[in-house]
């Protein structure tokens, strides 16, 4: 690993900063943005496109940490490419990893033994893909209502990839778990600007580690990781929400107590008993808050944004479902604001982790059209009408609805 | 230390994490000297138009002292006052 550690660089001004990269600061403004409605007005007063190295232009919300979403375009295709998979980190010192030399540290006071794993130690182990959607937590925070502080995602902080990997159970193996093991916690390479800021840990409990489908991953869609999504290799935890899904991760340790750093409490909590989701995460919980674990139910409308000109007549409107690993099993359309509703024609499954593509065709009237959209998962949960109201802004999966104008 | 490295800046080069530099402008009123010199040691300026302009005084003094006591920003207890007040100025509902 060549870990430069800048942590002492990155107090330089903007400017000196700018001028050093003034070759790709252009590159942010060449070109136009569209955010999603209701983000904060702020937002439109400075976000722009922006490209990092091995990516396509993505709205940029921040740069330092990187903090880039997809605009709705990316996300047509069940498989989000790598060039167009959106970038999420909370602290700004993120060293370039090589892949030689590269090790995860395995081991914790809920492990037997220590062990060390090498990217090439993974290959060897069975390998395993699992198409899943890596939705950042926060995805949709900017459509709170009222407004919530944090990072002020609109639709796009999310993608779905195949993703190739080890089982981290056989990762856990190379060191043994005790069986008053509770917790697996993970630490990534990248740290904070300044030693007091808590570096970004997180952990799962020990019966969704060592599910068959959650992998320590090497490989998106065919190829290495890209830098901005963890290279060498990182967490994958199909079904749960972002924050886990640790990007180069460095360490693994098996914990007989619950991890209480910052990132596992306060942050990243949703209120209890708020959201109807299967899956606790009961060494962490406590009267009022619980970590977030697996997404809700949501769709989003690709093909068209809100306020689109479509010509009177046959109108096909597509888009993406998801879940926390239940599966769709139904995609509704209102073209007459819920009075009546039909069924989209669902696409290719790639399984209950991944986005699955729907279309609906309908006839158009001269005038505005609405198009109100609501996904169910195999379990019969469906999206809500109403927010509801969470003060980190999470779980937002309001069915959305659009206006085409013909 | 960290605000005395400039000289350094050229390692920033070999960062892709640098490659697309956001220039943020504050609004030019008093404290924003403190605000440039304290805050974007860790983060982007961007962070402070990005939440607006919708946390009222309160939301923002809260979103100071979480910045130091949450996640250990460097930052005197004068520097923040002036810190919340040009933000619930400039940048509050």
């Amino acid at each position: 690993m060549s870990h430069i550690n800048r942590r002492h660089f990155l107090g330089a001004t903007a400017a000196a900063s700018a001028a050093a990269v003034g070759g790709f600061g252009r590159l942010a403004e060449a070109a136009g943005v569209s955010l999603t409605p209701g983000v904060p007005e702020g937002v439109a007063s400075y976000a722009t496109m922006g490209t990092l190295p091995g990516k396509k232009p993505l709205i940029q919300l921040s740069d330092r940490p990187p903090n880039y979403e997809a605009p709705i375009e990316y996300l047509r295709t069940p498989i989000t490419p790598n060039d167009q998979f959106y970038v999420r980190y909370h602290l700004a010192d993120i060293p370039n990893i090589k892949a030689e030399g590269y090790k995860i540290a395995v081991g914790g006071d809920g492990a037997n033994g220590r062990a060390e794993v090498t990217l090439d130690d993974l290959k060897k182990m069975p390998a395993v893909e699992v198409v899943a959607v890596n939705q950042c937590s926060g995805n949709r925070r900017g459509l709170s209502k009222p407004h919530v502080q944090g990072v002020e995602w609109g639709y796009g902080a999310m993608g779905c990839a195949r993703w190739k990997g080890a089982r981290l159970k056989d990762v856990l193996d190379k060191a043994g778990l005790k069986k008053e093991a509770i917790e697996i916690v993970f630490n990534g390479a990248d740290g904070p600007a300044v030693d007091k800021t808590p570096d970004f840990i997180k952990s799962i409990p020990v019966w969704k580690a060592i599910d068959e489908s959650t992998i320590v991953a090497y490989e998106m869609n065919g190829a290495p990781l890209p830098h901005f999504n963890g290279f060498p290799a990182r967490i994958i935890v199909p079904g749960w929400t972002g924050t886990y899904w640790m990007k180069h991760v460095i360490a693994i340790n098996a914990l007989t107590k619950p991890e209480s750093n910052f990132w596992m409490n306060p942050a990243y909590r949703i209120p209890v008993g708020k959201f109807p989701v299967r899956d606790r995460f009961i060494s962490q919980e406590n009267a009022a808050s619980t970590p977030i674990t697996e997404m809700v139910v949501n769709s989003l409308i690709t093909s068209h944004r809100n306020g689109d000109k479509v010509k009177a007549g046959k109108v096909t409107v597509s888009g993406m479902a998801w879940d926390g690993g239940y599966g769709i099993r139904t995609v509704q359309i209102s073209t007459d604001g819920g009075k009546t509703w039909g069924s989209a024609t669902l696409g290719q499954d790639l399984g209950r982790f991944a986005f699955r593509p729907w279309s609906f065709e309908f006839a158009a009237k001269k005038g505005n059209n609405t198009v109100t959209v609501n996904a169910t998962n195999k379990l019969g949960q469906s999206q809500v009408s109403e927010l509801i109201f969470n003060p980190a802004g999470y779980h937002n999966n309001v069915m959305q609805n659009i206006t085409l104008a013909a | 230390m960290y605000k005395f490295v400039i000289a350094l800046v050229a390692a920033l080069i070999a960062s892709p994490a640098f490659a697309a530099e956001q220039v943020i402008k504050l609004k030019q009123a008093p404290g924003v000297d403190k605000v440039e010199a304290n805050c974007q040691a860790c983060h982007t300026l961007a962070y402070i138009p990005m939440n607006s302009p919708f946390l009222n005084a309160a939301g923002w003094s809260a979103a100071v002292t979480k910045m130091i006591k949450a996640l250990g920003a460097p930052i005197d207890d004068a520097d923040a006052k002036v810190i919340a007040d040009y933000l619930a100025k400039n940048y509050g509902s």
